[in-house]
């Protein structure tokens, strides 16, 4: 029987290996933004399990909104990579140090 | 004693999860950021799946059509549209390894200990929906009554979002020939926008 802590564990171990991608691929900016798209997706499986083990579609319209922003997010950040790599000629994390004091 | 659809329900369960779980290891470890974006349509599209398996069918449809079809393909395309220097940014990838595990290793132990044994106030049988209506007919029923004006924000952020990427993105370069609608518009009809010229007819071979 695939019960509620199945899919809880299922999400806690793709944001888990979300984090440690963040860490893993510090310097790749597009690959750190895919990393928080992961992120996502692992927070939404957990909200579609509550939403079917509670018998509540509420859940459901909370990851329709997330789907939404992260829609935005990615738009916003992948437009923020692309006129960095413009200046810079270069995506990578460490370089990125314009605004130190 | 488990009848053959609940067997199939969990082979397939666990199918999907191994899938996606797989997906995301190959995700973060993959060379290439092309083939890590595709690796991570593969994690969305099995996540997909056994969101369909659990009865959110909308919810499926839409991961699929708005994220591997909208979102990937904008992350694929600017991938392949910026020129990376893979070797500079592999640099250290050992080094922070295993602080990535242990990191991640502390997550799921923190998760495990936050979650075991606590009852989380749901219980562990899926319950099924208390109306007849089918999942996309119930969730819109939701959004347009109860949740309307953050459904009209969602709509909002995604317009800010439209015009934050292209107003980044968007540069000007005076050397390109580009339209001028303002311009075009304020022409009138008496002006002699068409000058016609008289060309004298002449006989072949006559010029020479």
């Amino acid at each position: 029987m695939i019960g509620l802590y199945h899919y809880l564990g299922l999400g806690g171990v793709i944001f888990a290996i979300a984090m440690a991608g963040i860490f893993i691929n510090r310097k790749n900016m597009v690959l750190l933004l895919m990393c928080i798209e992961l992120m996502l997706l692992a927070v939404n499986i957990n909200f579609v399990a509550f939403s079917r083990f509670s018998g509540n579609i509420d859940g459901q319209v909370f990851v329709f909104f997330i789907l939404t922003v992260a829609a935005a997010e990615a738009a916003v950040g992948l437009a923020i990579l692309v006129v960095l790599f413009r200046n810079r000629r270069s995506i990578n994390v460490e370089e990125i140090n314009r605004l130190k004091g | 004693m488990l009848s053959p659809g609940e067997i199939i329900y969990q082979a397939l369960f666990y199918l999907f999860a191994g899938a996606a779980v797989l997906a995301g290891l190959r995700m973060i470890l993959t060379r290439n950021p092309v083939y890590s974006a595709l690796f991570l349509v593969l994690a969305f599209v099995n996540v997909a799946l056994l969101w369909v398996q659990m009865g959110a069918e909308f919810l499926g449809i839409i991961l699929v059509l708005v994220y591997v079809g909208a979102v990937m393909v904008l992350f694929l395309f600017v991938v392949m549209m910026l020129d990376i220097n893979l070797a500079t940014l592999r640099q250290g990838v050992t080094r922070y390894a295993p602080l990535g595990l242990v990191v991640a290793g502390l997550i799921i132990a923190e998760i495990v200990w936050a979650v075991w044994g606590h009852f989380l106030g749901v219980g562990n049988t899926p319950q099924t929906a208390a109306s007849a209506l089918s999942n996309t007919r119930e969730l819109g029923t939701e959004i347009y009554t109860h949740y309307l004006y953050a459904f009209e924000v969602a709509a909002a952020i995604l317009v800010l979002g439209i015009v934050a990427a292209i107003a980044l993105t968007l540069r000007w370069r005076p050397a390109t020939k580009h339209q001028n609608p303002g311009q075009q518009m304020r022409v009138k009809a008496d002006e002699r926008r068409i000058r016609l010229v008289d060309l004298k007819a002449g006989k072949k071979g006559e010029e020479s």
